[in-house]
C-alpha cells in the first residue's frame, strides 16, 4: 500500500509547447484528486505523466510508501491501475476471456464476482464486438478491479456510461478510497468523494 | 565529452561553423581541382585506359558514403543517450548526403562497369552491398518524414540508425559470402600505380571536405529554420 | 500462467481469431510460388535453380503481411498503455509479440515449404535444407520486422514504410538461407551457411527485444 503520490513543481511539455509548469499537489492514502481543465490543458498528460509514460520537462513525482520514498517511474507504474479513454478491449475475445487475460497479466485474480459487480455477469461469453459502449466502459472497470493496483488513474470515468453506471462508478471509486486507495480522475463532472479539485 | 557539448551548443555551433564553413568551402574547391588537374594529367592505365579516371570519382563517393553512416549512427547514439537536439538536427542533415553519395558511387560504378565489364550491372559484392546502404537510406529518409512529431521522429530514427549500423557488418560479411558462392565476378583489385594515388587521396579529402561543408551548411539552414519557426509561433499567440 | 505466456496466448489466439492471419500469409506464399514459374517459364531445370531463392523471397514477404499489427492494433485500441503498466518488462512484451508472430506466420511457412518445393522439382535433399533454413531463419523476420513494427507503430501508413526499412536488414537471412539451399543443389556441404543463418537468427532474437521496447517506449510517450 502507498501512503501518498506528491508533485514537486511538476512541468510538461509536449513539443514546443508547455502545457503547464509549477504543478504541486499531494494526495494521501483513501483521497481522491479531480483534475478539472479545458481540452487541451493537459489532463490526459497529467495521468501520463504520473503512469510514467511521459518524462516531466521539470519537477518530480514522489511515491511514499512503508519501505520510504522513490521517485523512479516504472516502480511508479507497477502501482497505477489505468482506465484510459480508450477501453482497450478486443472485438475478438468474450467478456470472461478478456476478464481473464488481464488478470492472469496483472497476476490478479478474474471471478465471476467481479463480472456481477459491474452488471456484466449474463454477457461473461459473448464477444465484445457486441457490447455496447456502456457496456465496454463497465469491462474496463472490471478490469481496473481485478488489477488490485493502489493508485487508480481515470481518464473520464463517467464517459459513456448511464445513470446507473455512473453510480456504479461513484461506489467503486469510494470502496477503493475505502481501502486506503488513491484517485486520480480527470473529468468534468464532480466526483461526489469529498475530493480535493485541481486545475489546469 | 564536455568539449564535444559545448559546441554541440546550437548556438555556439552556428559561430563556430560561421567561420570554419568559408575555409572548408575553400579547401573543398582546391582538393578537388588539384585532385582532378592530377588525375586527368596521369598517364592511362596499362590494363584500364583512360577509364581509370571514373575511378577518381567512384572510390572517394563510395568511401565518403559509408562513412557518413558511421557521422549518422554517432549523432543517433548522441540523441539517444544525452537527448541532445543537435545530434537530431545534425542525423537528418546528413542522411540526404549520404543517399546522394551511395548513388554517385553506384552511378559511376556502373559507368566504370561497362568498358570493364561490358555490362553496367554485374553483381559484385562492393556494388551490391552499396545497393544496399542506398536503401538503408531512403528506408531512415522515409520513416523521419513519415512521422510528424519532431522529437519522436528523432528518436525512432536515431533507433533504426543504430540497428542499421550494427546490421551494416553483417550484411556486408553476408554479401561478400553470397558473391564468392555464386561465382561473382569482383572489382580488378590491382596495385594502383603511384601516379595514381596522389590524385585519388586528394580527391578523397576533397568528397570529404565537401560532405563537412554541405553538412555544416544544412545544420545552420536547419538551426536558423527552427528559429524563425519559433519566433512565429510566438508572435501568433 | 506467467504474464510473459498469457500474453503469447491471447496474441495467438488473436491471430487465429481476426481472419486467419496465418491462412492469409499461406495463401500469399503459394501464389508467389505459382506466379514465378508463369513468369520465368516452366522449364524444371530453371525452377530447381531459383527454387530456393524464390521461396526464401516469398516466405520474407509472406511474413511482413501481418507484421504492421504486431504493436499497432494494441496502440489504437489502448490496450498497449495497459500492457506496458503489466509486472512484465517492456523487452519480454516485445519477445512474446515476436514470438507470438514466429508461431503464426514463421512456423506455418516452415511447414508449408516442402510442397512448394514440388513445384520447383527441388531434389529431397534441398527440399530438407529449405525448411530447415526456414526453420531458422524465420524467427530473424519476426525479430527484425518486430522493430519495423514498433517504430512505425502510430503510423496509419505504417505497413508502406516498414517493408523498405526492414527489408535491406533482412538481407543476410535471405542471402544465407537461399545459399544453403544451393549449396545443397551443388552437393557441397549447407552446414556452413546454416549455421551462418542461425547466428544472424539469435543474435536477431537476442537484440531486437531491446530496440523494440525502446521504440514502444518512445511511442507510449508521444
Amino acid at each position: 500500500m502507498i501512503s501518498s503520490l506528491t508533485a514537486e513543481k511538476l512541468a510538461c511539455a509536449r513539443g514546443d509547447r508547455r502545457l503547464f509548469e509549477n504543478l504541486s499537489f499531494c494526495v494521501k492514502a483513501g483521497q481522491a484528486l479531480a483534475v478539472e481543465g479545458a481540452n487541451g490543458a493537459g489532463k490526459t498528460s497529467l495521468l501520463r505523466l504520473i503512469a510514467g509514460f511521459l518524462a516531466p520537462a521539470g519537477g518530480r513525482l514522489v511515491v511514499q510508501d512503508a519501505a520510504g520514498e522513490s521517485d523512479d517511474a516504472e516502480e511508479r507504474g507497477k502501482l497505477v491501475g489505468w482506465l484510459g479513454h480508450q477501453d482497450g478491449l478486443k472485438p475478438q475475445l468474450t467478456v470472461a476471456e478478456q476478464l481473464a487475460f488481464w488478470a492472469a497479466l496483472y497476476r490478479g485474480v478474474a471471478n465471476a464476482a467481479v463480472l456481477e459487480q459491474v452488471g456484466l455477469k449474463r454477457q461473461a461469453d459473448l464477444p465484445c464486438r457486441y457490447l455496447s459502449a456502456g457496456q465496454k466502459r463497465r469491462l474496463a472497470l472490471a478490469r481496473l478491479l481485478v488489477s488490485q493496483r493502489p493508485l487508480w488513474l481515470l481518464d473520464e470515468p463517467f464517459a459513456a456510461l448511464d445513470t446507473s453506471g455512473q453510480a456504479l462508478v461513484a461506489q467503486l471509486m469510494a470502496l477503493h478510497c475505502g481501502q486506503g486507495g488513491i484517485i486520480i480522475a480527470a473529468t468534468h463532472e464532480p466526483l461526489g468523494l469529498g475530493n480535493e479539485s485541481l486545475k489546469l | 565529452m564536455n568539449w564535444l557539448f559545448r559546441y554541440a551548443n546550437p548556438h555556439n555551433f552556428m559561430r563556430l561553423s560561421g567561420v570554419l564553413l568559408p575555409i572548408t568551402a575553400i579547401a573543398t574547391a582546391l582538393c578537388l581541382g588539384v585532385g582532378l588537374y592530377l588525375g586527368f594529367t596521369a598517364p592511362p592505365d596499362y590494363q584500364q585506359g583512360r577509364t581509370v579516371l571514373i575511378l577518381f570519382i567512384h572510390v572517394p563517393a563510395a568511401t565518403v558514403a559509408m562513412s557518413i553512416y558511421g557521422a549518422l549512427a554517432v549523432c543517433s547514439l548522441l540523441s539517444l543517450v544525452w537527448r541532445h537536439p543537435l545530434s537530431d538536427i545534425a542525423a537528418r542533415a546528413a542522411a540526404p548526403f549520404g543517399a546522394v553519395f551511395t548513388a554517385l558511387g553506384l552511378i559511376t560504378g556502373a559507368l566504370w562497369g561497362k568498358p570493364m565489364w561490358g555490362t553496367y550491372w554485374v553483381w559484385d559484392a562492393r556494388l551490391t552491398s552499396f545497393l544496399l546502404l542506398l536503401f538503408l537510406y531512403i528506408g531512415y529518409m522515409a520513416l523521419w518524414n513519415a512521422i510528424e512529431d519532431e522529437t519522436r521522429a528523432a528518436r525512432a530514427a536515431a533507433i533504426l540508425a543504430l540497428v542499421g549500423a550494427v546490421n551494416i557488418p553483417i550484411i556486408k560479411f553476408s554479401v561478400e559470402w553470397w558473391s564468392t558462392l555464386h561465382q561473382g565476378e569482383s572489382i580488378v583489385s590491382g596495385k594502383l600505380a603511384p601516379v595514381f594515388l596522389a590524385p585519388l587521396l586528394i580527391m578523397m579529402l576533397g568528397y570529404m571536405l565537401l560532405f563537412v561543408s554541405l553538412w555544416m551548411l544544412r545544420i545552420r539552414t536547419a538551426i536558423l529554420e527552427r528559429r524563425a519557426r519559433t519566433l512565429m509561433q510566438g508572435g501568433a499567440a | 500462467m506467467s504474464p510473459f505466456f498469457t500474453l503469447l496466448a491471447r496474441d495467438i489466439k488473436l491471430a487465429a481469431r481476426s481472419g486467419g492471419s496465418a491462412f492469409l500469409a499461406l495463401s500469399f506464399f503459394a501464389l508467389v510460388a505459382t506466379l514465378v514459374p508463369l513468369g520465368v517459364g516452366a522449364n524444371l531445370g530453371l525452377l530447381t535453380r531459383v527454387g530456393g531463392g524464390v521461396l526464401w523471397v516469398g516466405a520474407v514477404l509472406a511474413a511482413l503481411l501481418s507484421l504492421d499489427r504486431l504493436f499497432q492494433g494494441d496502440f489504437e485500441d489502448g490496450s498497449l498503455d495497459l500492457i506496458a503498466l503489466a509486472p512484465l518488462p517492456l523487452e519480454l512484451t516485445a519477445l512474446a509479440k515476436m514470438l507470438a508472430h514466429w508461431l503464426s506466420t514463421g512456423a506455418a511457412l516452415t511447414l508449408l515449404s516442402p510442397l512448394l518445393a514440388l513445384l520447383f522439382n527441388l531434389p529431397p535433399a534441398a527440399t530438407w535444407t529449405l525448411f530447415l533454413s526456414l526453420l531458422l531463419g524465420t524467427p530473424a523476420v519476426s525479430a527484425v520486422g518486430a522493430i519495423g513494427a514498433s517504430l512505425t507503430l502510430s503510423l496509419k501508413r505504417g505497413g508502406l514504410i516498414l517493408p523498405l526499412i526492414i527489408l535491406p536488414l533482412l538481407s543476410p537471412a535471405v542471402i544465407f538461407g537461399a545459399g544453403a539451399v544451393s549449396l545443397t543443389l551443388d552437393r557441397l556441404g549447407a552446414g556452413g551457411a546454416l549455421s551462418l543463418l542461425a547466428a544472424f537468427s539469435a543474435g536477431a532474437v537476442l537484440l531486437s527485444p531491446f530496440a523494440a521496447a525502446a521504440s514502444v517506449r518512445l511511442n507510449l510517450g508521444g
